[in-house]
């Protein structure tokens, strides 16, 4: 038996936005490419606003998705409504076409634990923060759907950092003996804050991680919004199917600080991330589309001002949200608050400073 | 004598060590070329390499496990945990291997290392940055416990705790980091462990806390300290092992005692102090034991977070109240 192994890269869209041949038979749809943009542009414009209202002291810390937008966009896209999407911290850029709304986003990154009671995407996970932690939720979650004989699956995003951690390589066995219906997404952005891909492992892809666990593993281009898309419907039918689970491996680049607490000049060269500016994904589908006469500075003027309007709405939204008050810490304790908290509740009343000064 | 927040006392402490013994090794994430997301390990990797100043794959249970593994090897590997949010993972290394090394080989092999950690609430972090976990530590046999309250303290403990021949889970009070300066010698000159810190005599009634809270305290004090209250102030320090000789001293004195921290009330560190004070000195209370703690409730987001925290308005009553119950 043979236990070699080949990790293919997957990129239809050149970062020049030239389609490969094969993929340009594939026959995209116009609708479908200008959706793509405009999910991804809509992306950018919220993230430009929540890091500006952070240094404003508007907003906590918050984990921005500049130059990745490809990866959320691009593997929602290619979700049904019932699938499930258990995310990490990064993946707004998903949950925003999730129906996950922006004034929810600026209110989580708020400190208001609302911002994770989505009105749509009822069923979704909330942002995961301790990292690769999650990747067992969607499995687990992917098996309920298995043993209901559902034909749904389950999309979990990871950073490429948090593949080295316990609990990724855990649940992804478990996927691979469960055949889950899960897909998971390795958001390869070259850096975990500051410890650079080369640091985390030293396999020569991510992907391959798959490999010891008897599950599919790819590589694509994860700038590339059509691999991502491709990459992430195939995998996501495969799901459904009861084929299985899968490993995409997305390789991406963190434009941007690793959060807005984060200062990457500090260990990281400004030629690389010039370097990587180049191969970024929003450029690169505009270059394609306009090529095709899809696209053109009207439309751009035009959605640049629809995403700036539905950004402004939103932060009116967030700021005119009222804190709660300090009961809101004991109602979503338990089911019912147990009897013998109320005298915890009391106090917290008693103390609660903002009552008692008038001001938060 | 330098003026020092509390995390550049902790990165003095560590160059001071790493200077003074070769065996002083710095493992975690991002502690290299970032110098740690707080900055208390900037500095050291320009100055004692990457082969001591080691960045880690994201993975706290290896970071913990691979510090038994160099520590039972003769190195002191102090290992940094981002936030203690993530540090759970590692107590299964703490409390399976680190704490019972020394016990289960007679002493053959020893486990020397310090875990690392911003902890507490307060500095409007994201979820999870915030958690307050001394108490499952401190439930362990055979680890050491220690969180410093002040920058002069968090140098001499921290020094302390790397020269401990025993496993140390050190935990540094996020919102202190940077709250306050402090002048103290950077001399090497470490503070006893398994010690608490009089940090002011009382008469009326003992305030015992640690970390964060310590602040708190302190300021408590103060407003009633305006009111003709006296209370004796004692920073526990080293929550395992318990100095329970000072604080017994202090409650016989004053027949009071309010003890405050941050982590959730119930099982917390502040539990195990009353049940001993009502074990060794109940004739000498005049009134009942009282906690001020954190809710039993998850640690809120931003918006709560002062709703949640220990205030000194909070502290001041429950003084207040013990005065008057007695
Ligand atoms: C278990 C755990 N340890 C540490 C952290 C602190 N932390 C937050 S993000 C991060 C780096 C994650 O990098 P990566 O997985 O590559 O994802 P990225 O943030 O780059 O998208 C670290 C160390 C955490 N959130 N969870």
């Amino acid at each position: 038996m043979s236990v070699g192994f080949r990790i293919d890269y997957l990129q239809l869209l050149s970062p020049s936005g030239e389609l490969r041949e094969a993929a340009e038979e594939a026959g995209w749809n116009a609708d479908v490419l200008r959706s793509l943009y405009q999910a991804m542009t809509r992306t950018r414009v919220f993230d430009a606003k929540a890091v500006a209202l952070q240094r404003t002291g508007q907003l906590g810390t918050f984990a921005s998705a500049l130059g990745q937008e490809a990866i959320g966009v691009g593997t929602a896209y290619a979700m049904h409504p019932d699938d499930l999407l258990v995310p990490s911290y990064r993946d707004h850029a998903a949950q925003l076409l999730r129906g996950v709304t922006m004034a929810e986003i600026l209110l989580y990154w708020g400190g208001d634990e609302r911002g994770s009671d989505f009105k749509n995407a009822r069923r979704d996970f909330p942002n995961c923060v301790p990292v690769a932690t999650q990747v067992a939720h969607a499995v687990g979650a992917a098996y309920a759907f298995r043993l209901r004989k559902e034909k749904r699956a389950v999309v979990c995003f990871i950073g490429d950092g948090g593949t080295g951690n316990g609990a990724f390589y855990e649940a992804l066995n478990m996927a691979g003996v469960w055949k889950a219906p899960v897909v998971i997404v390795i958001n390869n952005n070259g850096w975990a804050i500051s410890t650079p891909r080369a640091r985390e492992c030293a396999a020569e892809t991510l992907a391959q991680k798959a490999f010891g666990a008897g599950v599919e593993g790819r590589q694509i281009d994860g700038n590339d919004v059509l691999s991502v898309y491709k990459a992430a419907q195939q995998a996501l039918e495969k799901a459904r199917e009861g084929d299985g689970p899968t490993l995409i491996e997305a390789v991406s680049y963190r434009l941007g600080d690793h959060t807005t607490a984060d200062d990457a000049t500090r260990y990281r060269s400004p030629d690389e991330v010039k370097e990587a500016w180049t191969r970024e994904p929003i450029g690169r589908l505009r270059a394609f589309l306009a090529g095709k006469r899809l696209w053109d500075k009207e439309k751009e003027d035009a959605l640049q001002r629809r995403c700036a309007r539905e950004v402004e709405e939103a932060v009116a939204t967030y700021a005119s949200t009222p804190p709660r008050g300090c009961e809101a810490m004991f109602d979503y304790l338990f089911h019912s608050l147990p009897a013998s908290m109320k005298d915890q509740l009391e106090e917290a009343r008693r103390f609660d400073p903002v009552r008692r000064n008038g001001h938060g | 004598m330098a003026e020092l927040t509390l995390v550049e006392a902790v990165n003095r402490a560590l160059t001071h060590e790493m200077e003074r013994d070769e065996d002083v090794i710095v493992l975690g994430e991002d502690v290299g070329v970032n110098g740690g997301v707080f900055r208390a390990t900037n500095g050291l990797l320009s100055r004692f390499g990457g082969d001591r100043v080691l960045d880690t794959p994201l993975a706290e249970g290896a970071i913990a496990g691979a510090a038994v593994g160099m520590a039972a090897m003769g190195l002191k590997p102090v290992a940094e945990i981002q936030f203690s949010g993530f540090i759970y993972p590692t107590i299964d290394q703490i409390v399976n291997h680190a704490s019972r090394l020394r016990n289960r080989t007679c002493g053959r092999l020893t486990c020397p290392l310090v875990l690392r950690s911003p902890c507490g609430a307060g500095i409007h972090a994201p979820e999870h940055h915030s958690e307050s976990p001394e108490a499952m530590f401190a439930h362990i046999p055979g680890v050491r416990v220690v969180i410093p309250s002040s920058p002069a303290r968090a140098y001499g403990l921290l020094l302390a705790s790397i020269r401990d021949p025993d496993p140390v889970v050190f935990l540094e009070p996020t919102r202190l980091y940077r709250l306050f300066r402090e002048e103290f010698a950077d001399d090497g000159e470490a503070l006893p462990l398994d010690t608490c810190f009089v940090l002011r005599e009382g008469k009326d009634a003992t305030l015992v806390s640690w970390g964060a809270a310590t602040h708190e305290a302190t300021a408590a004090a103060d407003a009633l300290a305006r009111e003709g209250i006296y209370a004796e102030l004692i920073d526990v320090a080293t929550l395992k092992p318990l100095d329970f000789e000072t604080i017994l001293r202090s409650v016989q004195k004053t027949g009071r005692c309010v003890i405050v921290h941050e982590a959730p009330k119930t099982g917390g560190f502040g539990a195990e102090i009353a049940a001993r004070i009502c074990e060794q000195a109940i004739y000498s209370l005049l009134a009942p034991i009282s906690r001020v703690a954190g809710y039993d409730v998850v640690v809120p987001l931003s918006r709560l977070e002062k709703q949640f925290m220990p205030s000194v308005e909070r502290i001041a009553s429950a003084v207040r109240t013990v005065m008057e119950n007695s």
